[in-house]
């Protein structure tokens, strides 16, 4: 009656499978993988050099620090107690930094352009999409981003003859574990800032975390008080969880740093979801 | 009760179309019969920020088909409206139905009737201008089956077919207009929602828009759209509403309004700045009603010839006048005061 052409009129049918699928109000429409769709797209048509440089950086620093400094160094206790080179010891950490950049940039900036100058989720959001798909869905593309850094820099690591056990393959999925603590919470955050002085604040977070996170010596240099603020981070405990896999020494504290990130996950995507509805839906 | 039902419905297209019908009957008479079938309906319709009230309890009726306006000036609350209709802005009190049901509620099976052309275009700059359809249709949950024809289809009524392949932003204004009204129409909305459409378009590019538009209204597509330009609300609306500081100031069609609220036509004097202002008493008696702007004086008269002629006879000598036929600008101006574009 009211189509403009011929047609089945679709519209019609996601109507009703929308309403039968619908768990979280207007919040959610089980659409998530659209919005991952257009990421791909997007990645596809622009900008997949942005993607990869992001993944040269780690590997530049483990040439530079770990076979560089790593001459100087020698071999160093790693977890467990047994000696590993230099660069054995700071390729996990690395690879943790790379996962939390990576999820950060995509969840930070990248929101932060789409969600203040693309009026991407504007649009989005005008649709059937709910927030939480678009959350979902952006969350998730920078997983995959993580996920594929993760994959290069362990080949990287074999390569180069830093792995030891077969146990250094669950790298993969723990970086990707910690990427997403990272992105749940970037986005969550960015949804505050509002002007680009603001955003940088966030690299100003991140850089004293990066450095100071027992990424490149131990943690029992510092003295005890800051050893506790160090740990209460979050990418201190991925440092150590890929640590300890790397050399495939288990311990309790193992569950703890996991545990860490699936609070941190958590807490993440309810603080995104509520802003997001904050913002769009007010 | 509709919406329970409609839950229960199997998605076939017969039932899904008995359902949406009796909707709008079930929520206001209970005999259908001739009565009009309304897609949306507003009642006590309010949004509050903090203390400023941007939409103030208006009230209307949109039946299916009709093309109907919003029309006022800068911050008169027709975003505001707008977005409420689209479940992206939640009401502060009334009633709101679309398509019978409640977008604060089930704003994504309200989202999935409507096509929304907002106030700037936010086209995905990042994908090629047909991928803008394909991306825009999977967000409505189609198949790509259904979105390659369609998308097709629409690069075509909108005359972009050999910029398929382009960027969005090596798109002229126009072309990025028609692109983003062509994108809401990808699920076949039953409503379409135009913020502004022509705003910040030259003539041809509005000319050519305006008659996408009118092909869409023949296809029986529920038009709505806010605009401050009055030639563009007397060109497309059936009917419109006047709103201004949130409230609704006259209700009905164009000409309806001008005959209500002016006289048929109207003299524009200038007679520079300075002497604008104190010239009125000179023209007083002269036409229906007098109107001083800051840069020209109206008079408002059902002869405008004639009036002009006893100015002469007053033996005033304006620096420009200008008889035409009375307009929805000064329909507005009557009823508020002041003029809709500032």
């Amino acid at each position: 009656m009211s189509a403009i052409t011929t047609g089945p009129g679709p519209g019609n049918t996601s109507v009703t499978e929308a309403a039968r699928n619908r768990h979280f109000g207007s919040l959610y429409s089980r659409n998530v993988r659209a919005v991952v769709a257009r990421g791909l797209m997007a990645t596809k048509s622009s900008n997949w050099m942005v993607m990869l440089s992001g993944f040269f950086e780690p590997v530049l620093y483990l040439i530079s620090m770990g076979v560089g400094l790593g001459a100087i160094v020698g071999s160093v206790q790693g977890p467990g107690g047994g000696e590993i080179s230099y660069a054995a010891y700071i390729a996990p950490a690395l690879l943790a930094v790379s996962a939390m950049n990576g999820a950060v940039y995509d969840s930070t900036w990248n929101v932060f352009f789409k969600m203040n100058f693309a009026k991407l989720y504007q649009g989005m959001l005008y649709t059937s999409l709910g927030p939480l798909d678009v959350a979902m869905g952006e969350i998730f593309l920078a997983l995959l981003r993580g996920l594929m850094y993760a994959t290069g820099f362990t080949a990287v690591m074999g390569l180069m003859g830093l792995i030891t056990t077969p146990w250094a393959i669950l790298m993969i999925p723990a970086a990707v574990l910690i990427a997403f603590g990272f992105a749940s919470f970037g986005m969550g955050i960015t949804s505050y800032m509002k002007t680009f002085q603001q955003m940088d604040w966030i690299n100003f977070v991140m850089l004293p975390m990066f450095l100071f996170s027992a990424t490149f010596y131990p943690l029992s240099v510092y003295p005890q008080s800051i050893q506790w603020l160090i740990q209460a981070m979050p990418l201190w405990h991925g440092v150590e969880l890929l640590r300890q896999i790397s050399v495939g020494v288990f311990t309790p504290a193992t569950a703890v740093h996991i545990g860490y990130y699936l609070v941190m996950i958590a807490l993440g995507v309810l603080l995104t979801t509520g802003r997001l509805r904050k913002l769009f839906l007010k | 009760m509709p919406e329970l039902a409609s839950k229960q419905t199997p998605p076939s297209e017969a039932s899904q179309k008995d359902a949406t019908q009796s909707r709008p009957s079930s929520a206001g008479s209970p005999s259908a019969t001739g009565a009009p079938q309304y897609v949306i309906t507003a009642e006590n319709l309010t949004k509050r920020y903090g203390d400023v009230a941007a939409v103030d309890g208006i009230s209307f009726s949109v039946p299916a088909g009709e093309a109907f306006g919003l029309l006022g000036p800068n911050g008169a609350g027709k975003s505001t409206t707008m977005k409420m209709i689209g479940g992206v802005s939640q009401r502060t009190s009334g009633n709101l139905t679309i398509m019978g049901l409640d977008p604060d509620q089930n704003g994504p099976e309200v989202r999935a009737h409507l096509g929304v052309v907002p106030q700037q275009d936010n086209l995905d700059e990042e994908l090629k201008v047909r991928d803008n359809l394909l991306v825009y249709g999977r967000y409505f949950g189609l198949p790509m089956s259904y979105l390659k024809p369609k998308a097709d289809e629409l690069l075509e009524f909108a005359q972009l077919t050999d910029k398929a392949k382009s960027k969005v932003d090596a798109l002229s204004g126009g072309m990025k207009r028609r692109l983003t009204i062509a994108r809401s129409l990808i699920n076949e909305p039953r409503i379409l929602l135009l913020d502004e459409p022509t705003t910040g378009l030259d003539p041809q590019a509005r000319h050519i828009l305006w008659d996408r538009l009118f092909r869409l209204k023949e296809q029986g597509v529920t038009l709505i759209l806010t605009t401050h330009y009055m030639d563009e609300a007397e060109q497309l609306c059936d009917r419109l509403i006047v709103v201004d500081k949130g409230k609704i100031m006259a209700e009905g069609s164009p000409a309806s309004l001008i005959r209500e609220y002016s006289t048929r036509e109207v003299l524009e004097l200038r007679f520079g700045s300075e002497r604008n202002a104190t010239v009125g008493a000179e023209l007083e008696g002269i036409g229906e009603r007098l109107e001083t702007l800051p840069d020209r004086v109206l008079i408002y008269a059902h002869d405008g010839e004639a009036a002009l002629e006893e100015v002469s006879a007053r033996g005033l000598r304006p620096v420009t006048s200008l008889v035409r036929r009375s307009s929805l600008e000064d329909v507005f101006l009557r009823l508020t005061g002041r003029s809709l574009v500032d």
